[in-house]
Order: structure tokens, then C-alpha cells, then sequence
């Protein structure tokens, strides 16, 4: 079947610029964390999870800048489960305290330990899935053994076990140990997936072919480009650790009674649920709102930094 | 022509091959294109696609649409059955299948005109299909969804046959098998199964054969060609290779930036192009440059604003005019490479990926290396650059013996050797800038300081024709052809005796390519370079290569000059690789 | 297929002696006399300590020790609590219930995820998607235990919806809330993941070879984005199901369930810390075997895993 048409068309030459391969610059430069920077400061929900970090941090380090009340020292029975009243104005827990500066007080411990959890699963959790990851073999094997086995435990119950065993010894510090000597086998992992990805590329095979060792290219080259997932998971472990000391102090087996401690006014609050309600509702808050404004902070974090998502916008 | 019945016998089902005839007037175009305008949403505004596209298809015909990234080719294929991606909109002009708007059409209408009256073939024969089905159940749903068989035996009969006539030896049993146990090349004749399944009027194939092997696309081309003409179904063509387009189309539409330049028989416009990106493209196309050449004349495409010519290029090489005198830069002498595979369940098997290969590649030349995948070529280059360690045989890089070598020694050698990988999207950190890319080599190795090194990157930059201000750029802000040129400014930046190019021209578009060709050829004059070029494209190798060796399943089947290889293989192999060069089966003759 | 089964299950075996080791080398092997912490923080009476003593073969070596208590766990020989119950027998009861709250637990999040996930990523951007995302969000920071407190108090007591306690009455209707409530607390995972499959999927090309095929959407949406979204949502369950155990400690105590998860509440408050012992390295164990039934799963969903 033919075309009886089989002219032969050309488009008007006198417009017709070929340009090959022109340098297009645009004004700002654009890089993965530069582009993700400017994707966060567009939106709202970023300043307020931004914002309430901020509070709570202030609040961990200066506590006296918001209450001048001594929140273990001042409790009379005489207040106990007294409604709000002036100069104190969550009212009062069952044994007389004011709750205000109890939340107050409390923001530093809780703060502490999701600080330390995520440093020590840092500390672990990255050296262990970058060397897995990026040189294999029986390295590999050995280590992720190793990873495997901590992250069959859920590190709540391990952390269970060993605030049971050491009852004598509840601190900041071995509650943290607690968690993060074992939550860091999921950042490992999740680590270790990335890096396996990312050392395929030509760059790492150009990194070696100039001459560098293989641990200079993990360092140089392949770590910086492995952490997006790394920030991420950190960022809402923080959240979920002071999750999990709040939990565990519900349980009697977080911080002792002498630490200060969200989770521990709320487990004490639980018995005078009925009569005293916001004892238990204002740690609560706290709590929640600062877990709430890490998880966001991490979510962002993540869209912000998802290439594809990037590429879709 | 008779309807014939569909029986649920299955051995008689075999032998039926012609359906009914298409119901079509031959004098009435079957698609008709009306100034059809496409635009994508982006971050960054609207992106016009398409700006204003007219071309008619007639039954039986077939046409082919050429043109580079961004040239709207593909965003027409999928336009003509509003195929688009979430942020694309038809925003102006028409689609008309046999009188009818397929633009403005409703949904319901759509469902019935694909698959039925059109069909499409996609790019990539591995990311189409769904892997979590069995190809079976693939065709199965196409059959079922336009309406060729309801009887559920009948389907079964139907995609059996589909799956015959698209070469599988035992279909039956192959239909319960998932995708990826099926060759990139047995995949993409599935698809074009599926495609023709319902014996469609249009058949749109959008770059059908990019993603396989050069041998495999001959014979899938063919394939295509034969059940298309078979049925007298019109089929549309997408493609960035003008060669291709030429030798398979008896109308050619050239396409750039939303606009179509130029259209008409495809042998005239190879013969006369008019418009100056036509010239271009033709002066530009590898596959296209061997014909124009007889001996060192060139038969130039016409006029400066062609651009490079990469017949000009070619012209220069492979004569095998080069002084034996000089030393060979790099000299491989039984090199092998035998990796142990896991298989299933807990043995591992020995696979030899490379076979006691030798060459040599005197000083100032090019040796080319070609092969397919799996032939090794890639782990003979990781094995000259020092990237992996031989399981046996010799590799002398400027004088210095690779193998037993200390880490110290190998650091210095390293100096004298360095590379320009494949993907331009992948060979450059993306976190570091531009400037400290190339100058990553000078700090590796402690020359210079910091002054001179920033010097050293500014002349680097400009022997890559980039401008200076890149420097503080980072890479994702620049294109594919200019993320090759830092590449090559990175490779040079030591000033190295000899650049290992693997695939290094293989992702860029043709008219870029030609320039990075053209890049290369001057740097290897200026700076007295030697080139080891691997590659899986014969056409280029025509262009950039003095000396040939080719490789199959490891081993080196032929080797010898551009000229002596070109002019008549020795060995099967290279004649069926010379064979696959798109554009080699046009009837040169019938050009004036 | 059999040999990824085989190789899947013989890999756990090293996984399982060690997790088992690690539990048992934290609680035995920490400085200081282990019986007096195997009491917490109690003075350690003379003749339980004796009997404990005798029951850990504390006399041995540490390693043979943990060979014993594993030959003791394996063959089905668990000790006594401290109450004198033998931990068989209290197994044998609280296991099935705890079961049938994991198991609504596991299924309500399933169905959370996959649902709001699915019409999230169907309708990327839109109300429905930012909504569900930060209703999902708040969800999961309120800690578990202060959402039972609410739940039990604002939809067993005021509402009266719900019974506040379970007691005897273990049947699926008494558990339904709190089920409900542990799967809300975990299920945003879940759900972010099937979003972003169902995201991933829509822009694949095997979906826009399915348009081409000529099939509708109303086929396409269950059979190519739904079915192939749902491989990495199923594996999030097995790594939720760490998260569920904790969540059922909590609730079985507050709501009262006699599960596994109160037995351990009431020995960690007790201070039985060989009993906590026990019912940790038991949740543990379940635990992998959770993990390896997922993997076997995912071969089943995803065809190229099989033949790997």
C-alpha cells in the first residue's frame, strides 16, 4: 500500500536553531542536599515539627527559664491531686508535686536518652553495614550474622531483660545501653541495603581506578552517599526510643523512682486516672507531642531526600 | 477473505495463521495527525512536548519517527493512544483513527481501541512485563480483554498461539513460566505477540529493540517485519537511529524538540536532506559513515552547518598505517578470568568470562574491543585498569608487569592509566562539585597544591570545551554529554599515557556523541593518547578504531585493521555482528 | 523452591543458638553473684536460692551451663516460676490467647495498611493522602500503654462501647479493642510503605504496557499495582510483629488478658527474673520463626526470589 503523498516535506529552515548539548545553568546551584534543604523550607509542617524540637531541646537545657518551682523538692501532700491553681497550672499529681514543672523537668531525661540511644546506635549501626556491606564476602557474612542475631531479639524485650538483671543500676545510661545495644541491628541492616546499592556505581569503580584504598572510597564516596536512610531511621528512632523508656518505665523497670522521667509520672498517674485525670494527661502530651514532632521531622527528612520523589515534583 | 472458526482443537489452532483481512479503505489514511500539541506538568512550569505534530499513516504502511531525547518521538507514540504519564495532557489538536478523535475520546472508547485496532510494542522487553505473573497470564489477560476468545480453552488455544508465532520452541509449557526466565530477546517477541494478538490495524513499536543485544535486534526487526507485512498491518516505528529508520521504512518523519523538521521517503531524505538537523543527524549516525567512505574520500553530507562528520573521523583511522616501530603501550598475553558462580542450590560452578585473550595497542593508536554482553570485554578492561585480579595470564601497562605487582607500584602505574566509564549518570559523586571531581586525581596522588591544582583543573576544563564556572557546579545540574566531558577532563587530569574508555559514548544521544567523538579524536592527536575503546557497537568502532579485536563468550574470535575487518570478515561472528549494523540492509543502489 | 526453603531454615539454626546464648549470657554472665540477680532487687531467700542454684548448674562452667539450660529448653523441660507453677503448664494457657490477640492484631494492621495505603497512593497529594498520613503519624507516637488508658477509658467506661477489662471472657469480640488499639500504633509503617509501592507501581511500565494491552483500569488497580505493592508491606509485617509484642505486654495488663504478655508483666514486676527469662527467650524464638514463615511468603509472592 503506498502513500500517494510521498512528498517531501521540510520545516521552515529560517527558525531553525540546532543547538547540541547547550550548558544550561540555572541561578542557584542544585545538589541532593541543597534541593532537599530548599524542599523543606517550603513547607509549614517542617517549622512545626521544627519548633516543637526546639522547645523541647530549651527546655531539656534551661528548664529553670520555664519554671522556678523545684519539682521534687516542693510536693505537699496537702496539694495532692489539687485542680490547677495559680503559678501552677497543670495541678498537681497524687503526691503533691506540681506536674507543670515535673513535664518541664522531664523533657531532659527523656531528651537524654533518645539522644544517647540514637548515638550509640550510631556508633554501632554504621560501621557495622558500611564495612558489611561494601566489602563482602566473609566479612559480610560474619557481620551480618552477628547483626542478624541482635535484630531477631526486639529490642524491647531485650531491654526488658536487662533492666529486669539490673535493677540495682537504672540510669540514663543503661537504659540507653538497654535499647540502642540492640535497636542498632536494624540501622545495619538498613545501611548495609543502601551501601550495596550505591557501591555499584561508576564513581566507586573511578575512585579505585585513581588509586585510592578500598576503606578511602568507603569513607570518601560511598558512606556520604549511603546516609539519606541512615538520617532518616535516626531521626524517628529518636522518637521511638523515648517511646520506649516511657514504656519501660511504665512497666517499673525504666528509670527509677529518683529520676525524673515522662514515663514515670504517667505510670504513677495511672492509679488516680479517675480522680486526677490531667496527671496523667499532661506528661502524656508532652511526650506524645515531642515523639510526634521527631516521626514528622523524620517523614519530611525522607520526602525530601527521596530522589524520586524529587524527580516527580 | 472467510472468518475462520476458532476451534478448541490446539494442533489445528497451530496452522492458523491469517485472520480476517482488516476492513479498511488502502486509499484512506488510517491515522490522521491534526497539529497535536502534548505538555507535561513540571516543577518548573510547562514543558511543551509537543509543539504542533501533522503526519498521516496508511493501512499497511510503515513509518518511522527519528529523533533524539527530547525530540517528542516517543511522547507521539504514546500521545496517539493517550498513553501519558500522570502530568502529561493532550493540549491542542488532533488524533483521528479512521475519522474518529482518539484526543478527545472517553475512556470507555479508548479501552476498546487499544489493544484491538492498536497495538503497541514498548522499549524495554524486562520493566514491561510484570514479574510477579506468569507470562502465560500476560497474554491470557490481552486476549480476554479484547475480546478475541471468551471460552476459556479458547484463550489458552489463542495465547498458546500467540506465543508460537513468536518463535518458542515448546509454548505449553514455557506459558507458566515468569519473564525473567526468558531472554531480553524472547521477552520483546512476547511482546510484540501481545501486540499483534488481536490482529490490530496499527502497530506502534517504541524503540522495540534498544534494550537487546545488536545480533538479537536484526532478527527481532525481522520477525516484526514479517508479521506485520503478513497481516498488512501499518506499523509506526520509533527510533533514535537513522540507519534503522531508513532500512526499515518506507516514509521517514525526522523529529527536534516537539517539532517534526523534515518527512518523506526515507531514501530521499538519506539522499537529499534539506534540513540542516537532517544534515546533521546523517553526518552524525556511525551506522551511516561506512557507506559514505570509499578508501580515505569522503562523501561529506553538504555544508559547515552538518556539524561533525563522523565519516571524516573514520576516514582518519584504520588503515593500518601506523609505524610498527613504536612500542606497544599496553600488551595483554593470555589474560584469563574464571569466576565461581553460585547455581540454586549449594554447588558453585566455574564461568569463564574471559578466555587467554592477547592483544597489543601501539602508542598514539586505538584498539577497539567488541562484543556483546557476556563476552568479557568489560572484565578484560576492569583487568587492564587494575580493578581485578586476573586468574591467570600477563598484562604489561607501559612497560610494567601488572601481575604480583606491589600496592606501592600499582598506586604509580595508576598514574599512567585511567578510565571513562559508561554511565554518565553514574560516574561522577554526586555530593562532590565539578572542580573537585577532576581534581580528586592531583590530590590522590599529591601533586601540585592548591593553586596549582585549581590551575590545572581550569585548563582541563577548557580542553573539554566546558566553561570555567562549572567548576562549582555539581554534576546532577549538568547534561549527559557534559558529564562525559568532566569524565574526560578527570581522566586526563594526570596527564595519563593511555584512557580506558568502556562503553563511554554508549548512553549519549548522536549528534553529542559525534562531538564527544570528535573531543576524543583531538585529545588523542594533541596529547599523543592511546585508546582502548570497548564497546559493543560496531558502527562507532568503524569511526574511533585503528586496530579490531573481537570478542565472543570470552575468547577472541577476529582481530585485525578497521579496513581488513570492515571489508570482509573471517570469522561468522563478526560477519553476523557487521550484519546487525542498522542501516546495512539498505539498498545502497538505489540511491543516485 | 525446596532448596530456598532449606537454606532459609538452616541459616536461622546459627541465628537461634545465638539470639538463645546472648539472652542467657546477659542474665548469667553479668559480674556479681547471678543468683542474687536473678531476685532483682529482693534479698534472695536461702532455700529458693539453693534450688535455683541446683536448677542452673551454676556449679558448672559457664559455657555448659548454657548447653544444659538449652537442652533443658529444647526438650520441652521449662523449670517453675516462682510461685511454683510449672512455666509448661502456664505456657500451655496463656499461649493461645495471646495468640488470638496477636493474630486480629496482625490481620487489623494488614487490613490498615493495605487500605489506606492503597487509596493514599492513588490519590498522591490530595486531601486524603496528607490526612490519613498525619492521622497515622499521631497514632503512632502516642505510646502504647497511654492509648490503651484512653481507649479503655474513653470507649469501655464512658462510652461503655467495649468491655474495660478481659478477664476470663477471652473471646475475639472482648479483645477486638485492644487489638484495634495495638494496631494502630504500628500500623503507619505499613502504610507509608504501600503508598509508596502503589506510587512506584502506577508510574511502572509494565502498568502503562497493561493501558496498552487494552485492559481497564478497574483490572489494572488489583491485578499489576495492588498485587505487586503488596510484597514489601507483607515482609513489614514479620518486623512489626517485633513492635506487636511489645504493644501486647502492655495491654494484656492493662486490659487484664491472661496472655503471655501479662505472665511477663506480672514476673517483671515481681522481679522473677528467671521467669522473664524464659517467656523472653520463648517470644524470641517465635519471633524467627515469624521471620523465616515471612520469607517463605515473599518467595511465594515474588516469583524471582524462588529461583535464587
Amino acid at each position: 500500500m503506498s502513500d500517494p503523498n510521498t512528498e517531501h516535506f521540510v520545516a521552515p529552515i529560517d527558525d531553525a536553531v540546532v543547538e547540541v548539548d547547550a550548558l544550561k545553568l540555572d541561578q542557584k546551584k542544585s545538589n541532593l542536599w541543597l534541593d532537599a534543604w530548599r524542599d523543606l523550607r517550603r513547607r509549614p509542617l517542617f517549622y512545626a515539627a521544627l519548633a516543637m524540637v526546639t522547645l523541647v531541646t530549651v527546655m531539656a537545657l534551661w528548664p529553670t527559664l520555664f519554671t522556678e518551682v523545684a519539682p521534687n523538692s516542693d510536693c505537699q501532700l496537702a496539694n495532692s491531686n489539687g485542680a490547677a491553681a495559680a503559678g501552677h497550672p497543670m495541678g498537681f499529681t497524687f503526691q503533691g508535686c506540681d506536674v507543670y514543672a515535673r513535664v518541664v523537668w522531664g523533657a531532659r531525661t527523656s531528651l537524654a536518652v533518645g539522644i544517647l540511644v540514637v548515638a550509640i546506635t550510631a556508633v554501632i549501626g554504621i560501621p557495622m553495614g558500611a564495612i558489611a556491606g561494601f566489602f563482602g564476602g566473609k566479612v559480610d557474612s560474619i557481620l551480618s550474622r552477628i547483626g542478624d542475631i541482635f535484630f531477631s531479639i526486639p529490642y524491647f524485650l531485650a531491654a526488658v531483660v536487662v533492666m529486669s538483671v539490673l535493677a540495682s543500676m537504672r540510669s540514663v545510661w543503661t537504659i540507653a545501653l538497654a535499647i540502642g545495644g540492640f535497636a542498632w541491628a536494624s540501622l545495619a541492616r538498613i545501611l548495609r541495603a543502601e551501601v550495596l546499592q550505591v557501591k555499584n556505581s561508576d564513581y566507586v569503580m573511578a575512585s579505585e581506578a585513581v588509586g585510592r584504598s578500598r576503606m578511602s572510597t568507603l569513607l570518601r564516596h560511598v558512606l556520604p552517599n549511603s546516609l539519606t536512610p541512615v538520617i532518616v531511621t535516626l531521626t524517628i528512632s529518636l522518637g521511638a526510643a523515648i517511646v520506649a523508656e516511657a514504656t519501660l518505665s511504665f512497666l517499673g523497670i525504666g528509670l527509677g523512682d529518683t529520676i525524673m522521667s515522662w514515663g514515670n509520672d504517667i505510670s504513677k498517674a495511672q492509679t488516680s486516672i479517675r480522680t486526677s485525670p490531667m496527671a496523667l494527661v499532661w506528661p502524656s502530651l508532652a511526650l506524645t507531642l515531642t515523639v510526634l514532632a521527631f516521626i514528622v521531622l523524620g517523614e519530611l527528612i525522607r520526602d525530601a531526600l527521596d530522589p524520586k520523589a524529587r524527580a516527580r515534583r | 477473505m472467510t472468518n475462520e472458526p476458532l476451534t478448541t482443537d490446539i494442533t489445528q489452532q497451530a496452522n492458523v495463521v491469517v485472520e480476517e483481512a482488516h476492513d479498511v479503505d488502502p486509499n484512506k489514511p488510517l491515522v490522521e495527525i491534526r497539529d497535536l500539541e502534548i505538555g507535561f506538568e513540571t516543577q518548573g512550569g510547562i514543558v511543551h512536548a509537543l509543539k504542533g505534530v501533522s503526519f498521516d499513516i496508511y493501512p499497511g504502511e510503515t513509518v518511522a519517527i527519528v529523533g533524539e531525547s527530547g525530540s517528542g518521538k516517543s511522547t507521539t507514540a504514546h500521545g496517539i493512544i493517550n498513553l501519558l504519564p500522570d502530568n502529561g495532557t493532550i493540549t491542542g489538536g488532533q488524533v483521528l483513527f479512521q475519522g474518529k478523535d482518539l484526543a478527545h475520546a472517553k475512556q470507555s472508547e479508548l479501552y476498546k481501541v487499544r489493544g484491538r485496532d492498536i497495538g503497541f510494542v514498548p522499549q524495554d522487553p524486562m520493566s514491561n512485563l510484570n514479574p510477579v505473573w506468569s507470562v502465560g497470564f500476560q497474554v491470557r489477560e490481552a486476549i480476554k480483554a479484547n475480546g478475541i476468545a471468551t471460552d476459556k480453552r479458547d484463550v489458552q488455544a489463542r495465547a498458546v498461539q500467540v506465543l508460537k508465532e513468536a518463535g518458542l520452541a515448546d509454548a505449553e509449557r514455557r506459558m507458566a513460566q515468569y519473564p525473567h526466565q526468558f531472554s531480553g530477546g524472547m521477552r520483546q517477541r512476547v511482546l510484540i505477540g501481545i501486540g499483534l494478538a488481536a490482529n490490530p490495524k496499527l502497530l506502534i513499536a517504541d524503540e522495540p529493540t534498544s534494550a537487546l543485544d545488536v545480533t538479537v535486534q536484526r532478527v527481532i526487526l525481522d520477525h516484526l517485519e514479517s508479521l506485520t507485512r503478513e497481516r498488512n498491518t501499518a506499523l509506526l516505528l520509533i527510533t533514535h537511529d537513522l540507519g534503522l529508520a531508513a532500512e526499515r521504512a518506507t516514509k521517514l518523519i525526522v523529529m527536534y524538540q516537539g517539532k517534526i523538521v523534515e518527512a518523506g521517503p526515507s531514501l530521499k531524505i538519506l539522499q537529499d536532506p534539506q534540513h540542516p538537523y537532517t544534515k546533521r543527524l546523517i553526518a552524525s549516525a556511525p551506522s551511516l559513515a561506512s557507506r559514505r567512505i570509499s578508501g580515505t574520500q569522503v562523501d561529506h553530507v553538504g555544508g559547515p552547518e552538518a556539524g561533525v562528520d563522523v565519516a571524516e573521523l573514520a576516514s582518519k583511522h584504520g588503515h593500518g598505517a601506523v609505524e610498527a616501530a613504536s612500542k606497544p603501550v599496553i600488551e595483554v598475553k593470555d589474560l584469563t578470568k574464571v569466576y565461581s558462580i553460585r547455581k540454586g542450590g549449594f554447588k558453585s560452578e566455574p564461568l569463564i568470562a574471559v578466555d587467554k585473550i592477547s592483544f597489543s595497542i601501539p602508542k598514539g593508536t586505538t584498539l577497539a574491543l567488541v562484543g556483546e554482553s557476556g563476552s568479557g570485554k568489560t572484565t578484560a578492561a576492569k583487568m587492564v585498569l587494575g580493578l581485578e585480579k586476573p586468574t591467570s595470564g600477563e598484562i604489561i601497562v607501559a612497560g610494567t608487569q601488572l601481575a604480583g605487582i606491589s600496592r606501592k607500584d600499582l598506586f604509580d602505574v595508576r598514574r599512567k592509566m585511567q578510565p571513562v566509564f559508561q554511565d554518565p549518570y553514574g560516574s561522577l559523586d554526586p555530593q562532590r562539585s565539578i572542580g573537585a571531581i577532576i581534581g580528586e586525581p592531583l590530590r590522590v596522588h599529591k601533586v601540585g597544591d592548591d593553586h596549582s591544582r585549581a590551575d590545572r583543573v581550569k585548563e582541563l576544563l577548557e580542553q573539554v570545551s566546558l566553561p570555567t564556572e562549572v567548576a562549582k557546579r555539581y554534576p546532577n545540574e549538568l547534561s549527559g554529554g557534559q558529564r562525559q566531558r568532566v569524565a574526560i577532563a578527570r581522566a586526563l587530569a594526570l596527564k595519563p599515557e593511555i584512557v580506558v574508555l568502556d562503553e563511554a559514548v554508549s548512553a549519549l544521544d548522536v549528534l553529542v556523541q559525534a562531538q564527544i567523538l570528535q573531543l576524543l579524536a583531538d585529545l588523542q592527536s594533541e596529547l599523543d593518547l592511546t585508546y582502548l575503546f570497548i564497546t559493543h557497537d560496531l558502527a562507532v568502532v568503524r569511526v574511533v578504531a585503528d586496530e579490531i579485536a573481537v570478542m565472543e563468550q570470552g575468547k577472541i574470535v577476529e582481530s585485525g585493521t578497521a579496513d581488513k575487518i570492515f571489508s570482509g570478515a573471517e570469522t561468522e561472528y563478526t560477519q553476523k555482528l557487521l550484519e546487525a549494523i542498522p542501516g546495512s540492509g539498505i539498498d545502497w543502489s538505489k540511491l543516485g | 523452591m525446596l532448596t530456598y526453603i532449606l537454606r532459609r531454615v538452616l541459616q536461622a539454626i546459627p541465628v537461634f543458638l545465638g539470639t538463645t546464648f546472648l539472652i542467657y549470657f546477659m542474665v548469667f554472665a553479668m559480674p556479681g553473684d547471678p543468683i542474687a540477680g536473678l531476685f532483682g532487687d529482693k534479698t534472695p531467700n536461702p532455700a529458693v536460692a539453693d534450688a535455683l542454684r541446683a536448677q542452673y548448674n551454676l556449679d558448672q562452667p559457664f559455657l555448659m551451663q548454657y548447653v544444659l539450660y538449652m537442652k533443658d529448653f529444647v526438650t520441652g523441660n521449662l523449670g517453675v516460676t516462682f510461685s511454683g507453677q510449672s512455666v509448661n503448664d502456664v505456657l500451655a494457657r496463656a499461649f493461645p490467647v495471646t495468640l488470638k490477640l496477636v493474630l486480629m492484631a496482625v490481620v487489623l494492621e494488614f487490613i490498615l495498611s493495605v487500605v489506606t495505603g492503597l487509596i493514599a497512593g492513588l490519590r498522591k497529594g490530595k486531601l486524603f493522602d496528607n490526612a490519613s498520613l498525619i492521622f497515622a503519624l499521631v497514632f503512632s507516637s502516642v505510646p502504647v500503654f497511654v492509648a490503651m488508658f484512653l481507649a479503655q477509658y474513653f470507649i469501655g467506661i464512658k462510652l461503655g462501647w467495649a468491655p474495660v477489662t478481659v478477664g476470663v471472657d477471652t473471646s475475639w469480640g472482648a479483645m477486638f479493642l485492644p487489638a484495634l488499639v495495638i494496631a494502630l500504633t504500628v500500623y503507619v509503617t505499613g502504610m507509608r510503605l504501600m503508598r509508596g509501592s502503589v506510587i512506584e507501581s502506577r508510574q511502572a511500565d509494565y502498568v502503562r504496557t497493561a493501558y496498552a494491552k487494552g485492559l481497564t483500569h478497574r483490572r489494572i488497580v488489583p491485578v499489576h499495582i495492588a498485587r505487586n505493592s503488596l510484597i514489601p508491606v507483607i515482609t513489614n509485617t514479620a518486623a512489626s510483629f517485633g513492635a506487636l509484642i511489645a504493644g501486647t505486654t502492655v495491654t494484656e495488663s492493662i486490659f487484664n488478658i491472661p496472655g503471655i504478655g501479662k505472665v511477663l508483666f506480672d514476673a517483671i514486676t515481681k522481679s522473677e527474673v528467671p521467669t522473664v527469662v524464659s517467656f523472653v527467650t520463648i517470644l524470641t524464638v517465635i519471633y524467627v520463626i515469624v521471620n523465616i514463615l515471612v520469607d517463605l511468603l515473599y518467595a511465594v509472592l515474588d516469583p524471582r526470589i524462588r529461583y535464587v
